[in-house]
């Protein structure tokens, strides 16, 4: 058996409560651990906003937990290694962000996430708190588009977070929150590519096995198996490949505006990212498709998984709105807006 | 050989079935990382771990203890695991609500309690290459058995081949889904977990 991946951790049992300790110091006081619990929140919480909370399996910071912070996420509830956190996490910190206005719960679309928020959801309308859930399911691979709800959620969480975010900070309803939250993902598509396998620090295993030469495209977060294993081909190619099964998806057409978001996976160059990036304006502009804003980086991160994924969010004139607002948290920042 | 188990039994069967998951913790992983992404032995660790140390104080009845152990392994596992089989148990535990002992009959209401909880917590019918299929044939197994140490040892030969049966199912659920047909071949390790609880139910029992 192949070694252990090297990280630089002290054990890997602690990793994720040590994470959060030192992602709520790097926000320099905008964020705070809530007692005994693997969940950040903000500090300055806006009286009778509704809240939005996010949340999901640690291991791919800065999503979830990094996005909490102003017009982004109010609270996240952190798992395990690639695990769906708890219900009674979910729970507390839905209580602490919440200001009598209802509650968003924004998460990616998976088995777990989704039973361990559902039971907390009930445990909350019990209370008679309104709660409201939004799944992301943005990528392409994992389902057609007639089982759109077996999608997973990848990096179009971030789009939505901000999205959502923003709309929390500013409409006055959670019906208003939540509609133009399902609108988003009603509009954005992903795909992923991966070139090599990330580990969970407690096993040390690969989450799966890709020869020297090979490819996977579609592979999910967790190292779901995507749809095509092929031969490493050049960037261009691979990029054509890719934004043509987002393109035909929704379908996006001639004359529409778009977010694009480029991910990195953990360990892919930035250099690699940004030839890709190229291309893919190329095939855009071909098509007349307008890019409003484009973002490229590392939010959702699969450990030292090396690949990339794409996204794009067709936009109208709301969702423009509520993404160019300012928006700050240790993951991601935009504070002058666009 | 106790024919029915009492509350301090039924705690002991606990913690026996909460160390023989704590040992198999590398099967699963391995087992897992064929279908999935490789966390389900270390969550089952986290949560039978936590089971364990809840059963360390004596249960005020039965159905507490399975309780406490549902508890504890859904805040603790995390995942999709900890909501099914923190389900398993605090679901199961109604059947031996207001019971002295456990008997053929609460054991038998126990599994068919906690495959409907699971079926309807995970939106999940049989043969989608899930745990649910470990935990349908174990109750089918079960159902016409009259003494505890036969509906327990038919349980486990029932979960047993609901894991074989897995292996020739694809997935379509959770995060295994997208292997699509490379999921062949494979046994899901949910239904591994549920046979090594059921085979650790029958060690206590027949011991």
């Amino acid at each position: 058996m192949a070694k252990p991946a090297k990280k630089i951790l002290n054990a890997p049992r602690r990793a994720v409560t040590e994470m959060i300790d030192g992602l709520v110091l790097a926000s320099d006081g905008r964020t705070r651990r809530l007692s005994g619990l693997d969940a950040i929140v903000k500090t300055d919480l806006a009286d009778g906003r509704p809240a939005l909370l996010i949340g999901g399996g640690s291991g791919h910071e800065p999503l979830f937990h990094g996005f909490v912070g102003d017009n982004m996420g109010d609270g996240a509830a952190c798992g395990q290694f690639f695990a769906a956190p708890a219900p009674h996490i979910i729970y507390e910190t839905a209580k602490a962000v919440h200001r009598g206005k209802g509650i968003l719960f924004l998460y990616g679309n998976y088995a777990g996430d989704n039973m361990n928020f559902d039971i907390a959801a009930e445990m909350l309308v019990d209370e008679g708190i309104d709660v409201r859930t939004v799944r992301v399911a943005d990528d392409v691979s994992a389902a057609p588009p007639e089982r759109s709800h077996d999608r997973r959620g990848i990096a179009g969480d971030l789009l939505m977070i901000r999205i959502a975010g923003a709309a929390a900070a500013t409409m006055d309803s959670l019906d208003e929150v939540e509609r133009v939250t399902r609108k988003a993902g009603g509009w954005v598509r992903s795909i992923g590519v991966a070139i090599s396998a990330g580990s969970i620090p407690e096993t040390g295993k690969p989450t799966f096995e890709l020869a020297d030469d090979e490819i996977e495209v579609g592979m999910g977060a967790h190292g779901e198996a995507g749809t095509v294993r092929q031969k490493l081909v050049p960037a261009d190619e691979l990029a054509d490949q890719m934004i043509g099964r987002i393109l035909d998806d929704l379908p996006f057409s001639a004359g529409d505006e778009v977010a694009l978001l480029i991910n990195n996976l953990g360990a892919t160059t930035m250099m690699e990212m940004l030839v890709v990036n190229r291309r893919i304006r190329e095939v855009l502009g071909e098509r007349d498709i307008h890019v409003h804003r484009t973002d490229v980086g590392t939010w959702l991160t699969v450990q030292e998984m090396a690949g990339f994924s794409i996204t794009l969010m067709k936009l109208d004139d709301e969702l423009k709105r509520l993404l160019d607002m300012p928006c700050r948290s240790v993951g991601f920042s935009n504070w002058e807006g666009k | 050989m106790p024919e029915n188990l009492d509350k301090a039994g039924a705690a002991a069967m606990l913690r026996g079935v909460a160390r023989a998951v704590i040992d198999k913790m590398d099967v699963l992983t391995d087992a897992d990382l064929a279908t999935g992404d490789g966390d389900h032995g270390i969550g089952m660790r986290r949560g039978f771990e936590a089971a364990l140390a809840a059963l360390e104080t004596e249960p005020s009845s039965i159905d507490a203890a399975f309780r406490a152990t549902g508890m504890a392994i859904m805040a603790n596992t995390g995942g999709a695991a900890g909501a099914v089989f923190g389900t398993v148990f605090t679901a199961g535990a109604k059947a031996f609500a207001g019971q002295d002992v456990i008997t053929a009959d609460s054991f038998r209401q126990f599994l068919a309690d906690a495959q409907a909880a699971v079926a309807k917590r995970g939106g999940v019918v049989e043969g989608q290459k899930t745990m649910l299929d470990a935990l349908a044939h174990a109750a089918r197994s079960a159902a016409d058995e009259a003494t505890l140490i036969t509906a327990t040892a038919q349980a486990a030969e029932g979960a047993q081949r609901g894991v074989d049966a897995t292996k020739d199912m694809i997935a379509t659920t959770g995060k295994a889904r997208s292997l699509g047909e490379r999921s062949l071949g494979h046994p899901d390790p949910g239904a591994i977990s549920v046979a090594i609880i059921m085979a650790a139910i029958r060690d206590h029992v027949a011991a």
